[in-house]
């Protein structure tokens, strides 16, 4: 479920993007020590295969098709570093050429789809090893995790969602995340079939940190999806009180300093955006220079 | 395929080719972050911010009547959330979440749509983006086309066997994709060893630094002004 | 005369048991184009990737005087050029001038010296005007082409073509010939193709299963080995008119 820009309130969109910074920043350092340095052409080419593979279709019954999408085969085959970046890459892609979720909602998109999603689709494979199993529950974790979270945050950016229609939702849900577990076992099961090599082994390879965040992120869109779907009304109050705190976070510093010229909330909100945009703007300078002395190192 | 489109239009000359990638991102960020600031979207202020989008498109020289189709293609996600919205008894809601997103993804592709892939990744680089992910984006985008041949012509095999009962063709499906993933693996170490027989030792200087020049700063101004001038007297007169 | 290469008994074994080299002693003399034929799987290209270290069997193999082992790989790349097969893995890079000035820059060479070797390469293959294109929208000729000026930007002292043919049409075929005639440095190719080969060496070797059985004048070689397309009765296959 790919968000585009405007559907998240300012306070959700401006979160997310700086949470986002950091956590994938993590990934693409955990990801340069666990493979080679040189190894970027695969995380490439292997972001090219996921876009190739999702125009291959799956018939899936009543006449519908459905087609991969991929977290947890990359998490499963790559690393779940390495899944986190080419995620990543294909999002960025995503939005910026082909309009698929917007550049200011990439901060959500890429914590629900690239960071939870290929964690969540990693974390079974990790705990019980190579089954079939683990692989169909990869795929669905994977999908379920992403999609309602991404419901969450929609909730809590006050968009109204009829309760039936939210029943209808997460039925949806967990009928496509059935569908990607089936269809990342079947495919996980043929390349170990081609060759054993190309799968990593679950051991050995990842701390205890991504796991915890992968539980973490279980966690969340599990706990967000059931107060979603038992107390819409719930989360409309929640989002008031979570909107409160967040714009006077940022409208905070200055508001003192307007109220003696300017007494209208109008420029609290554009310095809101404004202070918003600098700071995501100074994090990624942070990021990437820490980045960058790191390499140097 | 729409990234084609979207690459030959990146190659054309206009005033907006020619600035540097950065300015244009910074101002496609200010005219986001201005349309999603702003609370509740009047006829009058939606028209304000289109008028802009327009601006852009044509100081491009992108064909406006093919950008604005396909910059519909946010619609049907947002049609589904102001459906529920108009339910709910709040039209403007509904029309304003329309008009953000639709205007937003026009926007983007008027930064696409003028600057070359290399090029904006260059200049995300030099805004402070990983040097990881912008390679791996750049790989991701060199191979997009030959993968995606790949796997059309796969595609292609498959249907010409055609079509057997269904758990055979997911089986069929589910088998086409391990191949092409099993042919990338070997495509990425064939890149690999090409980049190792050319001298590749991990860290590579890049041809394009470019410059900020003077009217890319003034371009840069203008166009800060004219979006923040735009939100504040939003504010101001109507309150917004 | 000093050869540019020397392989003594290479071998080489792959991971998963099959014997791809065994035994295979060859030289290459300044000047000289050779070429390399032999049945796919018969061990060519694995020959050639021990040429510049993209493989480590055992054996002896040096190049221009270096032996070719971990700490002369960066000196070796530079005197042997390799041309791959497929051209979409070589052309790597963006646009056509980064992915030719990629071998400058990790030889060193500044930004603008870098330009210039690429531009100068470009010029050599005749392409100087797709500078700024994007690899893949070229012909298939054209990135044969923008891979050789890739390889020439090294300024390499022996060019290695692997199967330079594959996908090419015959007027591409011949102006890659004739562009590889101009070229001075001495050169190794595989393939399959005769007719290509002959315009380009008068010395061959065959390889078959992993060793170079006969090493000698192109004509005889391709006699020997009856190395031309077609059936092998030497009559064109189809229905015959009913007597």
């Amino acid at each position: 479920m790919h968000i585009p820009d405007g559907l998240l309130s300012t306070p959700v969109w401006l979160s997310l993007d700086a949470a986002c910074v950091p956590a994938i920043g993590y990934a693409a350092r955990r990801a340069r020590r666990e493979l080679e340095e040189t190894r970027v052409p695969l995380l490439g080419v292997m972001g090219a295969f996921v876009f190739a593979a999702q125009m291959i279709n799956f018939p899936v019954g009543a006449g519908t098709s459905a087609h991969l999408v991929g977290g947890a085969l990359l998490a499963i085959a790559l690393g779940p570093a390495a899944g986190v970046v080419v995620m990543t890459a294909i999002l960025s892609i995503q939005a910026f050429v082909f309009q698929d979720g917007g550049v200011l909602a990439l901060g959500a998109n890429l914590l629900n789809m690239a960071f939870a999603g290929v964690l969540a689709g990693y974390l079974p494979y990790r705990l019980w090893g190579r089954r079939r199993l683990a692989f169909f529950a990869g795929g669905a974790f994977s999908v379920l995790v992403s999609a309602s979270l991404a419901l969450s945050e929609l909730l809590l950016s006050g968009v109204p969602m009829p309760r039936p229609v939210l029943a209808i939702t997460l039925g949806l849900f967990a009928v496509n995340a059935a569908i990607e577990g089936a269809i990342t076992a079947a495919v996980l099961e043929g390349i170990h079939g081609l060759d054993a090599g190309l799968v990593r082994c679950p051991e050995g390879t990842v701390r205890r940190t991504l796991v915890g965040v992968a539980l973490v992120s279980v966690l969340l869109a599990a706990v967000g999806v059931l107060v979603a779907s038992t107390h819409p009304d719930a989360i409309e109050r929640l989002a008031a009180r979570f909107g409160g705190p967040t714009r006077r976070l940022f409208a905070g510093p200055l508001a003192d300093y307007q109220a003696r010229f300017f007494a209208s909330p109008w420029l609290q909100k554009t310095a809101a955006g404004l202070a918003g945009l600098a700071l995501i703007g100074g994090v990624c300078l942070l990021i990437g220079r820490l980045i960058a002395r790191q390499r140097s190192a | 395929m729409h990234h084609v489109v979207i690459e030959n239009w990146s190659r054309g000359a206009s005033l907006l080719h020619a600035r540097d990638a950065r300015v244009k991102v910074i101002l496609l960020l200010a005219f986001l972050v201005a349309l999603a600031t702003t609370p509740r979207l009047t006829p009058a202020a939606s028209a304000c911010y289109a008028a802009l989008a327009i601006a852009g498109i044509l100081l491009g020289g992108l064909p406006l009547g093919s950008l604005l189709l396909r910059a519909a293609i946010v619609l049907p996600f947002t049609a589904t959330f102001a459906v529920f919205s108009l339910i709910a008894g709040d039209a403007p809601r509904a029309a304003g979440l329309l008009v953000k997103s639709y205007l937003s993804a026009a926007a983007v592709l008027v930064l696409v749509g003028t600057t070359p892939l290399a090029k904006l990744l260059r200049g995300l680089e030099s805004l402070g983006a990983p040097r990881l992910l912008t390679l791996v984006v750049q790989f991701l985008y060199r191979y997009l086309f030959v993968i995606s041949e790949q796997a059309q012509h796969m595609r292609l095999a498959a249907l010409c066997r055609g079509s057997g009962p269904r758990p055979l063709r997911f089986r069929a499906a589910a088998g086409a994709i391990a191949v092409l993933f099993a042919r990338s693996h070997q495509r990425a170490e064939g890149i690999h060893q090409a980049m190792l027989a050319r001298g590749f030792s991990g860290r590579t200087e890049l041809l394009s630094s470019t410059r900020i020049g003077l009217r890319d700063l003034l371009f840069l101004g203008a166009g800060l002004s004219l979006v923040l001038a735009l939100r504040t007297s939003l504010g101001v007169l109507w309150n917004l | 005369m000093e050869p540019l290469i020397e392989v003594r008994g290479l071998r080489f074994r792959y991971d998963d048991g099959t014997l791809a080299l065994d035994g295979v002693d060859f030289q290459l003399f300044p000047g000289e184009t050779v070429a390399l034929f032999g049945r796919n799987g018969s061990g060519k290209t694995t020959f050639v990737h021990h040429l510049n270290g993209l493989l480590a069997g055992e054996g002896f193999v040096s190049v221009c005087g270096l032996q070719v082992e971990k700490r002369n790989l960066p000196a070796v790349r530079r005197k042997i050029g390799l041309v791959f097969q497929d051209s979409d893995e070589q052309l790597f890079m963006p646009t056509v001038i980064e992915d030719v000035a990629f071998g400058p820059l990790n030889r060193g060479q500044d930004t603008t010296a870098a330009m210039e070797t690429a531009s100068q390469a470009l010029r050599d293959v005749g392409l100087e005007a797709l500078a700024g294109r994007a690899p893949y929208h070229l012909s298939a000729g054209e990135k044969k082409r923008v891979a050789l000026a890739g390889i020439l930007a090294m300024e390499p002292e022996i060019l290695v073509l692997d199967e330079p043919t594959t996908f090419l049409d015959p007027p591409a075929q011949r102006d890659l010939a004739a562009l590889l005639r101009r070229l001075p440095q001495a050169k190794l190719v595989v393939t399959h193709d005769a007719r290509f080969a002959r315009a380009l060496a008068r010395r061959a070797v065959f390889f078959e299963k992993g060793r170079i059985v006969a090493d000698g004048p192109i004509d005889e070689i391709v006699d020997r080995f009856q190395w031309v397309p077609g059936t092998t009765s030497g009559e064109a296959a189809g229905p015959q008119p009913a007597g």
